[in-house]
């Protein structure tokens, strides 16, 4: 760990910098390669759609209108919420054992919800108009308008908080740190309420949807965290420091509550689903428990995302690294299943499946295209790409001491 | 072994010897077969008289004109000749999944003397709506005067939520326009520049589709929505957003 007690010069970090791109290995380069072409895959599929018309490209239709370019950015946008929740526990709530991992997830945190901006641009049919009328014509009930403009500002106090952890600025990185955990409990809790204020959707509809994607935010916060970290030391080849080693604990520790908590919401909101037969809700939960979803839905979202991770977290004790990045990896890829399931099954049931018509009988099907697969990849793509940079450019995020 | 009844020589019981409770288990049988107890899913007045009135699902009629359409189900054949009318006066593109208006179709296997009945359905122009509370950018929006639920395409950022959030299905994506696209009662193909009703309603053969003005006691919509002899209900009421489209049949 250094112990800097003078600011460098430019040319300092500059050469710093350079120095560590040179001495980075092939393997390195290889990463960074294959993170590159995947990013420029997606971005050119998506300019392709755009240009060419969705329709062409996308398998979302008229009753399925969001698909898994919607899934993979509430992924994004849940894990950078996560990012900025866990690890503000330290560095803007003072608790010190969590104070090693700030700079690393603040940095992830930008570089999520960015790759969220990207997947979403190539969802949203017509972006530029977003860009103007968003702002000269608001609707102030609307959700969608909230999250949007909140994400906005939360994007730019983690900017800002983190270019004030680089410099050592401890107190307006403290006032940024806490103003975008602000601004991000509210745009993600707005994004939970573009479900789950909507009266036609049982499935989502109630209060439900906010206050789940905060505690799931939080919950993938950790394994994100605990994932960048363990893959951080090892592509620099550096011994993780004991203080660093105690902060993953501490996180595993609060993964394995809030990994707890979320079965616990899941398995009430399967329950008040199921207990009645609620129209609207019940055929979707049936699916989803022992229907046409169900191994989607019990290997994906509860074996790989929660049940194995926390069996996983438990027996690591937070100090066997090897488990525990299996566990987040686990955990990482049933999360994204998990937001996929959360946004298609709210629309699997027909809005007319009441009504009893022949042309709304059974649930909605929906698998995405290839080109929808390469957008999506393309946010994991851009996610690699800033890890594997931010690793070398701000040297492994070294936290200084004081 | 079949047991033949011989209709022909079973003398007439008459009615005065129903007892009530028959009469009641008799309606009540009738009722469950059009559907008043489908799963709380459509709204009857009859099992209300006078209490449940049109005015009861809209709250009231804050518009002038306020433009509302009553669909008499029983008399639709799905000639579909509203969903041509529809394309053409609209220029709604010819993809699938593109419509402003549709029929659905529903089997009545229960029922007698009907193998199936024909629910036309179209934008509800609620008077509480959903799409336009979760445009980001109000794009789509609730026009002052008439009620109708109009489209500012201009504005239209594509992001579906108003499809997510219509209990009615009413809107999909025009890729000619670059815009979601719905039914707007034809207010800038017809309304608009004078005429009386809406192009389906004007090609329905059958009057199933009436078209007018809630705000008026005289007018034909009035009328019917507020007649106590037949029912009267809306689709999807638990949506809570106060359909102006009603449906009624008998």
């Amino acid at each position: 760990m250094a112990h800097h007690h003078s600011t460098p010069t430019l040319n300092e970090l500059v050469t710093g910098v350079a120095n560590r791109l040179k001495t980075a290995g092939t393997g390195f380069y290889l990463m960074v390669f294959i993170a590159l072409v995947v990013v420029l895959a997606s971005a050119g599929t998506g300019l392709m759609a755009m240009i060419k018309g969705h329709e062409n490209y996308y398998n979302v239709y008229r009753e399925v209108p969001w698909g898994v370019l919607i899934a993979t950015y509430v992924f994004f946008v849940v894990s950078s919420t996560g990012l900025c929740l866990i690890s503000s526990i330290g560095h803007v709530f003072g608790v010190q054992d969590f104070m090693p991992i700030a700079k690393r997830s603040v940095f992830l945190s930008i570089a999520t919800i960015l790759s969220g901006f990207f997947v979403i641009a190539f969802e949203i049919k017509l972006p530029w108009r977003m860009a103007i009328w968003n702002v000269i014509s608001p609707n102030l009930t609307s959700n969608i308008w909230w999250m949007g403009t909140l994400y906005g500002i939360y994007l730019a106090f983690m900017f800002a908080e983190y270019i004030f952890l680089l410099m050592n600025k401890h107190t307006p990185a403290v006032v940024c740190g806490f103003s975008g955990s602000v601004a991000g409990i509210a745009a993600h809790s707005n994004l939970g309420a573009v479900f789950g204020l909507l009266m036609g959707r049982t499935y989502w509809q109630g209060p439900y949807m906010p206050i789940y994607f905060i505690a799931s935010a939080m919950m993938t916060g950790c394994a994100v965290i605990i994932m960048f970290h363990i893959l951080g030391y090892k592509l620099n080849r550096e011994e993780m420091p004991s203080d660093m080693q105690r902060s993953l604990e501490v996180t595993t520790k609060v993964g394995i509550l809030l990994i707890c908590v979320i079965l616990f919401f899941t398995t009430w909101k399967l329950l008040a689903g199921a207990a009645g037969q609620p129209d609207g809700a019940y055929p979707v939960v049936h699916s989803e428990v022992v229907g046409h979803h169900a191994f989607i839905f019990w290997f994906f979202e509860i074996l790989m995302g929660m049940a194995g991770p926390l069996v996983l977290f438990v027996l690591s004790r937070g100090r066997n690294l090897s488990m525990m990045l299996i566990a987040s990896c686990s955990m990482i890829i049933g999360i994204f299943v998990m937001r996929y399931n959360l946004v298609f099954l709210g629309q699997s049931l027909p809005v007319y499946y009441d009504l009893g018509v022949n042309e709304f009988k059974g649930m909605l099907h929906y698998a995405p295209s290839v080109y929808e697969w390469i957008i999506a990849a393309g946010g994991f793509g851009m996610t690699a790409l800033l890890f594997l940079i931010g690793e070398k450019v701000f040297d492994g995020h070294k936290v200084e001491h004081h | 072994m079949n047991k033949h009844i011989d209709f022909d020589k079973l003398q007439n019981e008459g009615v005065e010897n129903v007892s009530n409770q028959e009469r009641r288990d008799f309606l009540k049988m009738g009722l469950a077969i059009t559907g008043i107890f489908a799963g709380g899913t459509i709204f009857s007045a009859i099992s209300t008289f006078n209490q449940a009135q049109a005015s009861d699902f809209a709250k009231k009629y804050p518009y002038n004109p306020h433009y509302s359409m009553v669909m008499q189900q029983h008399r639709c054949i799905d000639c579909e000749r509203c969903v041509v009318a529809c394309n053409e006066t609209n220029h709604v593109p010819k993809v699938h999944g593109a419509y402003r208006t549709t029929i659905l179709e529903k089997e009545t296997a229960d029922a007698l003397g009907g193998k199936r009945e024909f629910i036309p359905v179209l934008c509800n122009q609620c008077n509480l709506p959903q799409c336009t509370r979760v445009c980001p950018t109000k794009a789509t929006y609730k026009d002052q005067t008439t009620g109708i639920v109009l489209m500012n395409i201009k504005k239209c950022i594509g992001c579906l939520t108003c499809q997510e959030g219509c209990p009615y299905n009413a809107r999909y994506f025009n890729e000619e326009k670059k815009a979601v696209d719905k039914c707007n009662f034809c207010w800038d193909t017809r309304l608009s520049k004078g005429e009386k009703d809406t192009a389906c309603a004007h090609a329905c053969p059958a009057d199933v589709r009436v078209f007018g003005d809630l705000s008026k006691q005289d007018d034909r919509v009035f009328k019917i929505v507020h007649q106590i002899e037949r029912p009267v209900w809306v689709l999807r009421p638990e949506a809570g957003t106060r359909p102006n489209v009603f449906y009624t049949k008998g």
